[in-house]
């Protein structure tokens, strides 16, 4: 018999709700689309301002931090609805490579040497990511480019590591243990990304010194949780992507005009989007449930986020897909921010396991073996 | 007004319990005296079988009442009078009316079965031609026409029917609500056969059936806002329970896909997957408009859960008789059986298949709620029509 599910809770609390007022306004004011294409434009699309305002003041890059080590104290179900706003904005800020990923990491390493680091993520004053590929799975083998020559001399090149040229320092899993690298002591080698709100460089590391914060075992642990509640928390990333893209084409059909109608009033429209909506509906039972499970630690959290996975990344990619067909030749222009979701959500498609990998996975967990 | 309390009223069952103990009372008439002590549907006024009690603690009462051993009025039987004549009687019946026709409905003396759907009239319901005249002399009306899809009606006393008064006005405004007696002259049940080769359903043919004034239900000529409290409720019947993890249709094809290596194939993992996947979102999804409502913030999602589950059933039965191979290709039994109701768990993969056909065509079909969930939830605007203002002998048929 399948893992029986663990009592949920699937609202949002008042706090939460909170959290995104004040996400949201922060975003509106400071991150239109606009802006976010400019900056893109320019090969550095990631915004310190925003950055700071939205870790220091919102204090939202600690909220996976324990308020001993300076952070809120918060839990997944927080950082889901953070995550929620930025894939509504499409926001270029390092949160879940940074305030998720690596802030995982160190809190599984829970070890002296990786406090200090943690208090500095959860100001937000120092931007650290894991130096893995963005498309690393969780449940997947962990490779191992990188190799110590001995000292701590830092060897291998990573690729398709997200937000490196955001980054402060660099958690790098070597064979000897988990290290922080400055990224001054790396090379980095931006990549041109599909998406070009989150950038991709190859990392290179040539006998780099780093400061070693775990052991092999505890790292490869400690990655390995990150993994899952990155994928887990990435469902709400592409929850308010999809909703973004419902919201945006359903004003756009309610007020564009053809054949003296609106476009909005013909039924294939309509079934199109209602069924669109349906979707982003379930996808948020989803992407709560797995929140959920990742704050309370439930049994069933690695099905859970196998289940938000194998649907959430779908659906972003569909809303997406669906907001560029349906604003018709709009859609397809640069101006129009809908291709900006279309690259975010198909590269979320890839992100930390495909829809693929994670029905792989819930196979194992339900006990629906392949062949 | 004072049993409004859970104390109140598991203090009234308790005295229930001591006057009529169920293991020496007859079931019928413990369920007469459980609906004259307001505890049959509390949240109804009293002296109708409630209490005016919040309806949430209805299941206080139930879940005290069972491990009291009593017994349970067969609401499976029942479920039209219960889903959808209750509350139209209760929302616009006379206060005569309520009297007679609640307590034996409850009690499951009476089976209701709904007259609505025609066959040249499904889901543009209000286009039905069954016509009710007046008789000039008696006042009574008297109604000749044909209703199709009648669950019930072969175990039904008594139906809620709406017909036309007058054609001459466009097409939602000649129509009034009657309560029609299944056991008065001229009233024919026939079995509906279906594709799965029982008869769920019935064809009913009203010849010269005469009403009398007396059981007509609201005024004259109002008779669809009196329907669409009917349909409302019909809708909220549907789709709102809770179901375990892999529960529902997708527990059969899991157990064949665990128990039958012999089957697998990579296609059918690749889709059985899938479905897992959707079931349990779809799960998650109801569990999540469950807990909205239960913190009284409802949300539309109810809307949208029937056309998920349709295409679920819909899906993952087909899937069921792929997997099954050979089997796939038998069927149970195509004796015309007569049920009460859908038997998904009694009967094989095969029926699963055919039967889930029609959960996207019952009680609205899934183009119908889409329509529906693209106006009132998306705003989008309505279809363009040329029936709203043409009287209903007009319109092309």
């Amino acid at each position: 018999m399948t893992i029986a599910a663990a009592p949920t809770d699937l609202l949002y609390s008042g706090t939460e709700e909170e959290l995104r007022s004040a996400v949201r306004a922060l975003l509106t004011d400071r991150c239109d689309a606009k802006g976010v294409l400019d900056r893109a434009e320019t090969g550095r699309p990631h915004d310190p301002a925003l950055w700071s305002t939205l870790a220091a003041r919102i204090g939202a890059a600690g909220l996976l931090v324990p308020e001993k080590l300076g952070g809120q104290g918060a839990s997944h179900r927080e950082a889901a609805v953070v995550l929620e706003e930025l894939g509504r904005a499409v926001a270029p800020v390092p949160y879940l490579t940074s305030s998720v990923l690596a802030t995982e990491i160190l809190l599984g390493c829970d070890t002296a040497e990786s406090a200090p680091l943690l208090r500095e993520l959860a100001s937000g004053s120092t931007v650290c990511v894991p130096a893995v590929p963005l498309t690393l799975a969780p449940g997947a083998p962990l490779p191992a480019p990188v190799r110590d020559l001995g000292g701590g001399a830092l060897t291998g090149t990573v690729t398709s590591v997200a937000d490196a040229v955001a980054a402060d320092v660099l958690l790098v899993l070597a064979d000897t243990g988990l290290y922080a690298v400055p990224a001054a002591a790396a090379r980095l080698t931006p990549r041109v990304p599909l998406d070009l709100t989150r950038p991709l460089a190859t990392v290179t590391l040539e006998a780099a010194a780093g400061t070693r914060l775990a052991d092999a075992g505890t790292a490869r642990a400690a990655v390995a949780g990150a993994l899952l509640s990155g994928a887990g928390l990435l469902a709400s990333e592409q929850l308010g992507l999809a909703e973004w893209c419902l919201t945006e084409t359903v004003g756009h059909v309610r007020g564009r005009h053809q054949f003296n109608r609106p476009v909005g009033s013909f039924q294939a429209l309509k079934h199109r989007l209602a069924r669109l909506w349906l979707d982003v509906a379930s996808a948020r039972a989803a992407a709560r449930a797995a929140a959920d499970a990742l704050a309370a630690e439930a049994p069933d959290a690695p099905l859970t986020v196998a289940v938000a996975q194998a649907y959430c990344s779908g659906v972003a990619v569909r809303a997406a897909e669906e907001c560029v067909q349906l604003h018709g030749g709009i859609g397809m222009t640069w101006e129009h921010p809908a291709h900006l979701y279309l690259k975010r959500a198909k590269a979320d498609s890839l992100a930390l396991g495909t829809a693929g990998h994670h029905r792989g996975l819930v196979a194992d967990f339900a006990e629906l073996p392949a062949p | 007004m004072t049993a409004t309390t859970a104390e109140h009223l598991l203090a009234r069952v308790r005295d229930l319990l001591a006057a009529h103990p169920p293991a020496d009372t007859d079931r019928t008439a413990f369920l007469r005296a459980r609906f004259d002590a307001g505890l049959a549907w509390v949240h109804y006024p009293e002296g109708l079988g409630g209490l005016g009690a919040p309806r949430s603690l209805q299941a206080v009462v139930d879940a005290e009442l069972e491990a009291a051993g009593a017994p349970d009025n067969d609401p499976r039987r029942i479920g039209i009078g219960l889903g959808m004549a209750a509350p139209t009687i209760l929302a616009y019946g006379t206060d005569e009316q309520k009297q007679r026709f609640l307590r034996p409905l409850w009690v499951g003396e009476e089976v209701w079965c709904q007259l609505f759907s025609e066959p040249g009239a499904g889901s543009d319901l209000a286009a039905l031609g069954t016509r009710a005249v007046r008789e000039s002399g008696s006042g009574d009306w008297i109604v000749d026409g044909q209703k199709v899809w009648t669950s019930s009606a072969h175990t039904a006393r008594w139906a809620i029917l709406i017909a036309r008064t007058d054609p001459g006005l466009p097409k939602h405004q000649g129509i009034t609500y009657f309560l029609c007696d299944m056991h008065a002259p001229g009233v024919e049940v026939r079995p509906l056969r279906q594709i799965t080769g029982e008869a769920e359903f019935n064809e009913v043919f009203l010849t010269g059936v005469r009403i009398p004034d007396s059981h007509r239900l609201g005024a004259v000529g109002e008779g669809w806002a009196v329907a669409r409290t009917t349909l409302m409720n019909e809708r909220v019947s549907i789709g709102g329970m809770r179901i375990p993890r892999e529960g529902g249709m997708i527990a059969p094809v899991a157990a064949a896909w665990r128990d039958r290596p012999e089957l697998r194939t990579h296609a059918l993992h690749q889709r059985l997957l899938e479905l897992w996947v959707e079931a349990e979102v779809a799960r998650l999804t109801g569990e999540r408009l469950r807990q909205q409502l239960v913190a009284g913030q409802p949300g539309p999602e109810g809307s949208g859960m029937k056309l998920t589950f349709a295409r679920l059933n819909q899906e993952i039965s087909g899937l069921e008789v792929e997997l099954l191979a050979e089997e796939g290709l038998l069927y149970d039994d195509w004796t015309m059986r007569r049920p009460d109701g859908v038997d998904f768990t009694g009967r094989e993969a095969g029926y699963r298949y055919l039967r889930a056909k029609g959960n996207s065509i019952e009680g609205g079909t899934s183009e119908i709620l889409l329509n529906i969930v693209a106006e009132r939830v998306l705003g989008l605007p309505p279809e363009p029509r040329d029936d709203k203002d043409l009287a209903w002998k007009d319109l092309s048929r």
